[in-house]
């Protein structure tokens, strides 16, 4: 964050609420604090509405001129579509159990990130327009119009919430605040007020099959030079395939994993991994996206960007899927695709063709994480293993708000971890596990002009890094998410230097005994390993 | 969309500065980006600017930091081949800095 602000700024956090009734606060767009508007040949690519250059900074955001009519419109619709929404819109009592729970109030103070209130945005609308009580009595039933200042109040607040549901896990009614932000930016999508970072990945992936662009030969490329860091490393040489008809499993990652670091690590740590199990897998240059930046702006195109995944499981003809390290692409997983994509019946359900365990939890989704796939190997003793190789390290685990609070995977990677590290110890408990804390960047926040936000919202989890880093002498940040691996080393970067972020498999990975490997000299990273540094 | 005044023509660019159409890009242009964050274009600056832009044009986007650094190395000898010379050139970051000057637009997704 080169012209932001000081750690020391920022966390000097102001909770004073400011005098005036909510109603009556103007909205202020801090730099630093939103991401740039959609850019309009990215929304005509995806066929979004009024695509067209915008800057949010602007006093004209250029909305079509019944921008009120379309968005109630499309209140209207998903009311009636989504009983979750009607049953959100009804039935908060503002006891306020989810106000200090949020990552962006805690490390903001701004009440309107309380998700009470975020929520109350869209709600004050709802009781205008849909609500006796609200047509009648107005602001006394805290019902408001739906004006300009109102929207842009939306887009503001909407787009600081990463829909990680900590909040939720508190509320005793369980009202889902994601399903919340994602009713609030789908109404938003209708008029054309996406964010660039997250229109940018969505038209990617709508043409190229993946966030980044990665064409087919770059797949590869890159692949390849991960190859030849692996035979530097370990003398190995490993002839991963793509796209191959009659392999017994898909794999497929977020494409992060195959571009930025330390992702690479984690990515090599898979192709490892497979190769001394000798799995009958393939990559996939068409389902090269595990991860679904659609999901941050409607249904129907996270759907739509969902469907390669079993079309190209079922192209190829494979028995089943495994999936890499991802967060928001489990919870779309794990939660979605079923229903929108599924039943995938010409899969079968996933039997580890090492250890013979069947994977019954997926047994209509047919698809596996691979933390549970490498925990199982492990407790049947499969892996060969080294910890000593990770001596260097003392290894806290960072548990994704999705692959935990979305599909309650907490066990897996800490066995794993335990297994491949001799260094490993916990945040303090209220900030793991269900309760973990956001990275502060998740649902398409982690761009690069709302630093101040992200660090903001980085904050709480930030801070459990730091007890334990002060407390066990901390040094790495291992996680199972391709988001986290790039934004939490933003973070620690900037509130507690000197920790490092790694993925799960790129510890697998060193510790890992291949066969025929010569003496390992340094990990992954091209580090020396502990007691190799004189060499 | 920002518009970059630059020798009496105009030139789109987004938000942060960076080129919209990868045609638009000139070497003076490459120049005065990066006068505008103080950096003098040397030719070690030049290698890696070249090599982004024939990357791009194979591959459509900018590379994956492990090859800038094996392909630098490979260029300009082993010992310039690692993060820390690249951070030295550019020090805000050899896929943000090197990529604007070179025209490339910056990836997105989970980086």
């Amino acid at each position: 964050m080169a012209k932001g602000p000081t750690p020391e700024e920022l966390s000097n956090i102001d909770y004073t609420p400011p005098p005036k009734e909510w109603m009556d606060v103007p909205t202020v767009f801090k730099p630093g604090t939103f991401c740039w508007g959609a850019k309009g040949k990215n929304l005509q690519i995806l066929e979004f509405p009024n695509a067209r250059d915008w800057t949010p900074v602007e006093e004209d955001w250029k909305l079509p001129e019944n921008w009120q009519e379309i968005l109630l419109e499309g209140m209207k619709e998903r009311l009636g579509k989504y009983r979750s929404f009607q049953l959100f819109m009804d039935i908060c009592v503002r006891c306020g159990a989810c106000a200090d729970k949020c990552h962006f109030f805690v490390g903001g103070g701004d009440p309107k990130n309380m998700p009470v209130l975020r929520a109350e945005l869209l709600r004050s609308v709802y009781r205008k327009h849909f609500t006796t009580a609200g047509k009648m009595l107005g602001k006394v039933a805290g019902a408001r119009e739906l004006t300009l200042d109102v929207l842009k109040e939306w887009w503001y607040y909407f787009f600081q919430c990463t829909e990680c549901r900590r909040c939720s896990l508190f509320c005793p009614y369980g009202i889902d605040q994601a399903e919340i932000t994602m009713m609030g930016r789908e109404l938003l999508n209708l008029i054309g007020l996406n964010t660039d970072w997250i229109s940018g990945p969505v038209a990617n992936c709508y043409m190229k099959g993946n966030h980044l662009g990665l064409e087919p030969h770059t797949i590869v490329s890159n692949i390849e030079y991960m190859l030849d860091d692996i035979e530097t490393i370990t003398g190995i040489k490993i002839n991963p395939s793509f796209n191959r008809k009659g392999a017994e499993i898909l794999f497929v990652t977020p494409s992060g994993d195959l571009f930025a670091d330390p992702g690479t690590y984690t990515c090599m740590g898979y192709l490892m991994l497979f190769h001394e199990l000798g799995l009958d897998y393939t990559w996939s240059t068409y389902a090269s996206e595990g991860g679904n930046f659609g999901f941050f702006t409607s249904n129907e195109m996270a759907k739509r960007l969902n469907s390669k995944i079993y079309a190209e499981a079922k192209r190829l003809g494979v028995k089943y899927i495994i999936g890499g390290e991802c967060g928001h692409m489990w919870r779309v997983i794990h939660q979605y695709m079923d229903t929108w994509n599924g039943p995938a019946d010409f899969l079968e359900v996933p039997v580890s063709p090492i250890t013979g365990t069947r994977f019954d939890t997926a047994k209509s989704l047919k698809m596996i994480h691979i933390a549970e796939f490498t925990a199982d190997l492990i407790n049947h003793g499969k892996l060969k293993l080294d910890p000593s190789r990770n001596d260097d390290l003392v290894v806290t685990y960072h548990d994704s708000c999705n692959t935990s609070r979305g599909m309650g995977l907490l066990e897996e990677p800490r066995y794993i971890i335990k297994n491949v590290c001799n260094h490993f110890h916990e945040m303090p408990e209220n900030t793991i596990r269900e309760q973990t804390f956001c990275c502060g960047s998740g649902t398409g926040l982690n761009a690069g002009e709302n630093m101040e936000l992200r660090m903001r919202g980085g904050f709480p989890r930030a801070n459990a890094v730091k007890y334990v880093k002060e407390k066990h002498g901390v040094n790495m940040l291992a996680n199972i998410c391709a988001i986290d691996r790039a934004t939490l080393s933003a973070a620690v970067d900037y509130w507690v230097p000197g920790v490092r972020v790694t993925g799960v498999h790129e510890l697998v990975a060193n510790a890992l005994i291949m066969k025929g490997e010569k003496k390992r000299e340094t990990n992954l990273r091209g580090e020396p390993l502990p007691g190799k540094e004189g060499n | 969309m920002a518009m970059m005044d630059f020798q009496g023509k105009q030139i789109e660019v987004d938000d942060d500065g960076y080129l919209l159409n990868l045609d638009d890009w000139t070497k003076e242009l490459a120049e005065h980006l990066a006068k505008q964050d103080g950096i003098e274009l040397s030719a070690a600056h030049w290698e890696v600017i070249n090599f982004l832009r024939e990357y791009y044009k194979q591959y459509q986007i900018a590379p994956m930091i492990k090859i800038l650094v094996k392909e630098i190395g490979k260029a300009m000898g082993p010992e310039k081949g690692n993060t820390k010379y690249l951070y030295e050139l550019y020090p805000g970051g050899p896929a943000k800095q090197a990529c604007k000057y070179a025209g490339l637009p910056k990836p997105t997704g989970c980086v």
